[in-house]
């Protein structure tokens, strides 16, 4: 954040869960003054129409992220690696009967 | 209305516009902060508080109406009475003030209200215990964001301090009103459909203490001068403006629907 927002409260992300065992989803962001601020602002601004079961809060700065440079690093090498997905393989003919 | 011609049902239909005309106003004070809130996230908060106790006016009006049984509804109670007929708490009905000030009386009444609402939801009439058991969750809500505010303004700058001070200085002569009860509360007490309003006092006092202990607060003189009549229709200047702005519309175009 610059220098002129500093009465600015920090940053939050929010995660919220829409249902028992999926995964957590990004829903936005917010700011607020310290956790439990964000956590009950994250379910005024989020969660009003029902949208899940369980938000988590995380300070922004906290989050690491990837930037565009690295997208061919990171993500080509795995372009042409068909195999690391499980359609690469035939299933033999016993286990797809059993199942 | 007199101690002997008051009937019971004509006294659990004053309880139910007591408690309905207490969330009707407070909630029409609270929907003024929308689009003026502090920050973005702190409008969507009071704009969604405005709505729940608005929300649970309706329900209790509209309970009050079926047992009235005379055709009327919920509107009815909220647009087509005077200022004289709302029992409202003169709490409820002070001008929203600065946030602190906004905050303090949240407070003051999400936490009576919990107290309230605890003892309520074992009601015996089994669909007013059920709109209570309803809004229960969201007042406890309510209590939750409005306590942690007055936590984080007592405790948090200098400025934030004096404010929230004052603002709980300032509302202090309108506490007391909370525990008044008459005959009203006696008969539907008595009926199993009431709350206990002496029951809860001192733990509700309790927790107001500690709550304003740890944000740093003074906790102001229990036994101050304090206000009081508004259970019967005595009401600060303030209720006539809100009433006139409120029901303006309703009494200019009574008829018009949304169709």
């Amino acid at each position: 954040m610059s220098e002129n927002n500093e009465k600015e409260w920090p940053l939050w992300e929010v995660f919220y869960q829409p249902k028992n065992g999926k995964p957590y989803e990004h829903a936005g962001s917010l700011h607020a003054a310290d956790a439990e601020n964000a956590l009950q602002n994250a379910r005024d601004v989020y969660a009003r129409r029902n949208e899940g079961i369980g938000i988590w809060v995380v300070p922004s700065n906290q989050i690491t992220a990837s930037t565009p440079e690295d997208v061919g690093p990171f993500f080509d090498p795995a372009s042409d690696k068909p195999y690391r997905h499980p359609q690469f393989y035939s299933v033999p003919r016993a286990v797809k009967k059993r199942s | 209305m007199s101690s002997d011609t008051i009937t019971r049902e004509q006294a659990y239909i004053t309880y139910l516009l007591r408690l309905a005309d207490d969330r009707l106003i407070l909630g029409q004070r609270v929907s003024e902060w929308c689009g003026h809130g502090p920050v973005l996230e702190e409008d969507l908060a009071l704009a969604n508080m405005a709505l729940d106790l608005i929300g649970h006016a309706s329900a209790l009006y509209g309970h009050a109406a079926d047992i009235e049984g005379e055709g009327h509804d919920e509107d009815y109670f909220a647009y087509f009475r005077d200022d004289y007929e709302f029992t409202n708490l003169q709490l409820c009905e002070l001008p929203k003030g600065d946030f602190a000030f906004t905050i303090a009386r949240q407070f003051l009444f999400s936490s009576f209200s919990y107290f309230q609402y605890e003892r309520l939801k074992k009601a015996k009439d089994e669909q007013f215990a059920g709109i209570i058991k309803k809004h229960l969750k969201e007042i406890k809500y309510h209590l939750r964001h409005s306590r942690d505010w007055v936590l984080r303004l007592g405790d948090g700058t200098e400025e934030s301090h004096k404010r929230i001070q004052n603002a709980f200085d300032e509302i202090w002569m309108y506490v007391d009103e909370l525990f008044y009860t008459d005959q009203i509360d006696e008969l539907i007490l008595a009926d199993g459909n009431g709350a206990d309003l002496i029951s809860f006092k001192e733990e509700w006092k309790k927790l107001v203490e500690e709550t304003l202990t740890e944000a740093t607060l003074t906790v102001p003189d229990w036994d101050q001068f304090m206000m009081s009549g508004s259970r019967t229709g005595m009401h600060t200047e303030h209720l006539g403006h809100i009433l006139a702005q409120m029901q303006f519309l309703r009494r200019s175009h009574p008829d018009a629907d949304w169709k």
